[in-house]
């Protein structure tokens, strides 16, 4: 344990992306492997963290030797440690698999652009975790957006560019908008810092300045994470983007942002702010079935398999605000668990869909017979991933979803149970036709019946691991657990 | 009650586990591939057998395999309930087996190595239903069960195999996903625990509203059980091939719904408190209801596994009607109907298949005098008929005659005039069967001689060794299987020891 | 007497919140690619000059510390303004360039690849490649 570490999961990819620039001029085959390297090297500091957090506490590392609250503060505590190594892993998970699909299907020319990108990116991403001053928050947050619109625009699709663009133009708004929340805490309080926030902001709790940066917060990063209704740039930016970028999109940027706010409302503004001052969880609790309901209907809808992706994504993170909202321990590590289960789901199924796509370039699912002949290795993952995003027990899935229920009975709320358990049918319809389909069906075409194809190994690896973890977090669920439920205890609590 | 700790109930499911992984490796070797099915029967079968005397001297096993998380553990344990089940269900697959051999032989099925897959990781599950220590287990293997005979049923893959097997799916998997587990999360922070205890989990622990609606949402939530209105998937299931019929709807698929109704009556809420919310009358009724009306839609189908599919339907009410009345006499004749009824449908859905292949004939009106060319066959039928009827001295008079005595001990009169109508039902829609296939002169074949070209390929394959005594039965194999478990159903009804005895203490218990 | 007040003394309030708008109209309602980012631009410019207009001390100078030698009177006790704002803004005012800078590669990619720069042609175009 390096006293440096919460800096370093910064400065590597930070200086990866600067290296892979330098070298890949060299050679162009070398940005892959840094990027693979580097998010390696985040990985293994980040489980270090968290196992360091829980063994001694809260961690706080000084930026520069400058003590908060001037200086900026690196902050790893049980939330933070736990989001760092789901972050990171599932970074780590993607970086590898990029290496053939970004020959492909991205092309060669742009392979060293799209390494440099995506380092920049997990840069951003991992600096908005640890970091514990708000405007650093800010300042992150940007430098992953603009990494992210430009990613998504790098394919080979032309409608990439315009999602690209719209992605932007809304994603800056909330950008914005929190940079908005930040100036009026500042305005209020004179600090940036979170930990100080919290001491100097309950005697302003009922003052308009801090209510206004609240909900500049709420809107900012609800842009960003696609809260309904605010999710509209999600369906084209991660329908057409690469599947390599969808896939990070969808499991690590939502997951950040959710957790940004997550932060905001809990560290910074506390418990009783969020719960008795100001009645967003009164708004959420409209929101979050809206957006569970009607994205699961619209998913069954959609052919495309990356537009269906994308509409359940929103259904998610739907999930995930209502457990937010439902304000008990056990629905908020409900929560934290489906960030880490929707991590790797979502992501494992955006890569198997590029898989399918790279190996044969179909993009509807009504293509898709008889895959599970040509292959099985794939069609075997899909299942996996699909019962899981169901909920049959022995997958993580179900683990995150029996928390939230328990968890909405014990806040009274039993109506939610319905709206999972419609959402968690509906899931299993369009995803067991997809099963149905690759396992029972002769495809349409009869001469598509060809020889089991070969996929590179650095793509079906990650996707093969992550299905493996789907199986063991379902089975040894008390892994995931303890550090989640350390962590809801923890912003619910009273530290 | 004395618990042995040992890993035994893991290895009863652990051996068809392996076996699936053994048959899909030896796919290229369909007799090495079918030794490893035997195999694996014949030792789940004898590993149960062995847990067997100690269970009847009142210990049980359990083993605990994993936390899930804290709350929910994936447990284990034997006891007389469990293993009443396990022992019907593991003897009637080392039968079914060479029955199902005999059966994709003779038809050379497609996807021979899936099917035998599917069914081995089916009975593993079906066993960890039956040995599960508490409600979590006991979901899990519900779900794979119904996810791994999806194979099975739409194994023919046409269209309406998909169709059907879609059907099945969105009964079994809507059900269980939309009632049982809200069921079970309300059971959770109601009784705070899922943990399967003698006498019930729930008694004092909510209000009585509260109760009910998770009562009836464990009865809509079970719908293996095939209680209406969710028995649709057991026709829709017709599709499959015969093997797969007689052991989903007489063992695996709708014996794991009536166990589980089971559980959850005696070992979740309890007889007590059914009887003080007056919940086990309202089932009663439930399953009355299901068995005439069942009855009456096979009285008029036509085609023969439709009218024993509803016919199973009806059969299994049986089984919630004997632990609805909540007298101990009522649920010894319940809970033995599970073993009476299984042995008597399987070896009906036999003589359907060996009918299928023999004949080709699927249809009730087309079974004219078959009884001249298939002697064996149609007499197992009419011992699997009789004893559905319930006449001694075959198997299923023993269960009948328990209920009709919990009946009167529990004073439901109504539910008496009940069996006795279902039981008039039965005989309406199995003896003209019989009937008609030994004393009415068979059919002409007409359609398949009137295309000489065709004569000889229509000409049905006439099976060793019935060609030297000049019989048109089915393959020995499956002429073996069905004369065993019509003789099973005549052995039980004078030697139901075991089974009694295990029955016995569960209603005891 | 109150109005006069609620809009003298917090005139940049008012003056942010409408330049805010009016690039928030702009993104919106304009077709134009350019001209979205124009609003973009006038957007985050409103925000940058909140920002900076709540850094204003009343009677106080820029926040460069003065010696003795330029005539100050004891530097304690010389005003500044608030210099951390100015420095947040610094980091968003590049933040903003690169954002435009990305912004216009992708318009001029758009226009390559469409040959258009109006959002409701495009939206057609892509309506009909489906």
């Amino acid at each position: 344990m390096n006293l440096h570490f919460p800096v370093l999961v910064i400065l590597i990819p930070l200086f990866g992306a600067l290296l892979t620039f330098f070298t890949g001029l060299l050679r162009r085959t070398w940005a892959w492997h840094i990027a693979a390297y580097a998010t390696f090297l985040c990985f293994a500091i980040s489980m270090d963290l968290l196992l360091s957090v829980h063994a001694t506490g809260r961690i706080s590392y000084w930026l520069g030797g400058w003590a908060p609250p001037w200086g900026i503060e690196y902050v790893v505590d049980y939330l933070s440690s736990y989001i760092l190594v789901v972050i990171s892993f599932i970074s780590l998970m993607i970086a590898v698999f990029a290496g053939p699909y970004v020959k492909k299907q991205i092309g060669t020319e742009r392979e060293l652009t799209f390494f440099v990108l995506y380092l920049l990116l997990i840069t951003g991403l991992l600096g908005m975790v640890i970091t514990g001053d708000i405007f650093n928050v800010y300042v992150f947050l940007e430098i992953a957006s603009l990494s992210g619109y430009a990613l998504v625009a790098v394919g080979k699709k032309r409608g990439a560019v315009v999602a690209s663009y719209n992605y932007l133009i809304l994603g800056t708004v909330g950008a914005v908008f929190v940079l908005l929340g930040i100036g009026h805490l500042y305005m209020a309080t004179g600090t940036l810092n979170m930990a100080d926030l919290r001491e100097r902001l309950p005697e302003l709790y009922h003052s308009r300045v801090v209510l206004t940066a609240f909900v500049f917060f709420v809107i900012g990063f609800g842009l960003k994470f696609a809260l309904f209704p605010l999710h509209t740039w999600l369906l084209s930016a991660h329908s057409l983007a690469p599947s390599a970028i969808s896939a990070i999109l969808a499991a690590a940027v939502l997951k950040v942002n959710l957790y940004a706010l997550m932060r905001v409302m809990f560290t910074v503004f506390t418990p009783t702010f969020v719960y008795e001052v100001v009645p967003i969880t009164e708004i959420l609790f409209v929101i979050a079935p809206i957006a569970i309901l009607v994205s699961s209907v619209m998913a069954l809808a959609q052919t495309n398999i990356k537009r269906m992706l994308a509409y359940s994504s929103i259904g998610q993170i739907g999930y995930i605000v209502l457990g937010l909202a439902l304000a008990n321990e056990t629905a908020l590590t409900g929560s934290l668990l489906h960030m880490l289960n929707h991590a790797l789901m979502k992501g494992g199924l955006f890569l198997l869909a590029g898989v399918i796509i790279y190996q044969t370039d179909r993009y509807h699912i009504t293509d898709w017979k008889g895959l599970g002949k040509t292959m099985p290795l794939t069609m075997l993952a899909f299942t996996i991933y699909g019962l899981s995003m169901v909920g049959i027990p022995l997958t993580a899935g179900f683990v995150s979803k029996w928390y939230l229920a328990i968890g909405a009975l014990e806040a009274g709320r039993w109506y939610f149970i319905p709206v999972i358990l419609v959402s968690s049918l509906l899931t299993a319809v369009y995803f067991w036709r997809i099963i149905e389909w690759g396992y029972f069906h002769e495809p349409d075409d009869p001469e598509d019946a060809q020889d089991r194809c070969h996929v590179p190994w650095a793509m079906m690896i990650p996707i093969l691991v992550m299905a493996f973890l789907l199986l063991f977090f379902g089975v040894a669920a008390f892994i995931p657990e303890g550090p989640a439920r350390q962590a809801a205890i923890m912003l619910l609590g009273v530290q | 009650m004395e618990a042995i700790h040992s890993p035994l109930p893991v290895y009863v499911l652990a051996v068809s586990l392996i076996a699936a992984g053994l048959i899909r490796l030896s796919k290229d070797r369909p007799n090495l591939r079918e030794f490893w099915t035997i195999g694996a029967a014949l030792v789940k079968f004898s590993l149960v057998l062995m847990m067997l005397p100690h269970v009847l001297a009142g210990q049980t096993f359990s083993y605990h395999l994993v936390t899930v998380f804290p709350g929910l553990d994936i447990a284990f344990r034997v006891d007389p309930l469990g293993i009443f089940f396990a022992l019907t269900a593991s003897l009637l697959w080392i039968i079914t087996s060479f029955y199902s051999i005999g059966y994709v032989r003779a038809l050379d099925e497609h996807a021979q190595t899936r099917y035998f897959t599917a069914f081995a990781v089916t009975l593993s599950a079906t066993m960890g239903v039956a040995f599960s220590a508490n409600l979590f287990t006991s979901f899990i293997f519900y779900e794979i069960i119904t996810l791994c005979t999806f194979p099975l049923v739409a194994h023919k893959e046409t269209p309406e195999a998909i169709r059907g097997a879609r059907r099945y799916l969105i009964y079994l998997l809507g059900t269980s996903i939309a009632f049982q587990l809200p069921a079970i999360f309300l059971t959770y922070t109601t009784a705070g625990t899922l943990d399967f205890a003698a006498g019930g989990i729930m008694a004092g622990k909510g209000p009585d509203t509260l109760i009910t609606i998770i009562f009836i949402l464990f009865m809509a939530g079970i719908a293996k059980a095939a209680l209406m209105p969710f028995h649709s998937w057991l026709p829709a299931a017709m599709v499959a091939p015969t093997p797969v019929s007689a052991l989903l709807h007489a063992v695996a698929v709708v014996k794991t719904g009536v166990f589980m109704i089971l559980r959850v009556l005696l070992d979740v809420f309890g007889v007590d408190l059914l009887g003080d919310l007056g919940l086990g009358t309202a089932l009663a009724y439930a399953a009355s209801f299901t068995i005439i009306v069942s009855s009456v839609i096979a009285l008029r189908q036509d085609n023969l596994k439709a009218r024993l599919a509803y016919s199973t339907v009806s059969q299994l009410s049986y089984v919630i009607l004997g632990a609805a009345l909540l007298t101990p006499a009522a649920v010894t004749g319940g809970v033995m109907h599970i073993v009476l009824h299984a042995f008597g449908k399987i070896t009906l859905f036999f003589t359907a298949g060996a009918i299928y292949v023999a004949a080709h004939k699927t249809n009730i009106s087309e079974l004219d005098g078959i009884g001249r060319s298939m002697p064996f066959t149609m007499t197992a039928f009419t011992i699997g008929a009789l004893s559905m009827i319930g006449i001694p001295p075959l198997g299923g008079f023993l269960s009948k005659w328990y209920i009709i005595l919990g009946a009167v001990e529990a004073g439901e009169f109504p539910i008496l005039l009940v069996l006795v109508a279902s039981t008039i039902l039965n005989a309406c829609y199995f003896l003209p069967i019989v009937y008609a296939a030994f004393f009415k002169p068979p059919q002409v074949a007409a359609p398949a001689r009137s295309n000489p070209g065709h004569g000889h390929e229509e000409e049905h394959h006439v099976y060793w060794p019935w060609k030297k005594i000049g019989l048109r039965e089915a393959p020995i194999l499956m002429v073996a299987a069905l004369t065993f478990t019509a003789l099973g159903t005549i052995l039980l009804f004078f030697t139901p020891s075991g089974f009694l005895a295990l029955a016995r203490m569960i209603a005891g218990g | 007497m109150e109005m006069i007040e609620i809009i003298a003394g917090k005139f940049n309030y008012w003056i942010y919140i409408s330049l805010m708008m009016i690039g928030f109209y702009a993104m919106i309602a304009k077709g134009n690619l350019i001209k979205k980012i124009v609003g973009l631009n006038i957007f985050q410019t409103a925000v940058f000059l909140f920002y900076i207009s709540i850094a204003v001390v009343e009677g106080s100078t820029a926040p460069i510390l003065l010696s003795r030698a330029h005539g100050a009177l004891t530097p304690e006790t010389v005003i500044y303004t608030n210099p951390i704002p100015h420095v947040l803004i610094l980091t968003a005012i590049v933040v903003g360039v690169s954002v435009t800078a990305v912004a216009l590669a992708l318009a001029i990619k758009i226009y390559r690849a469409y040959g258009t720069l109006d959002e409701y042609k495009i939206a057609k175009m892509e309506q009909e490649a489906e």
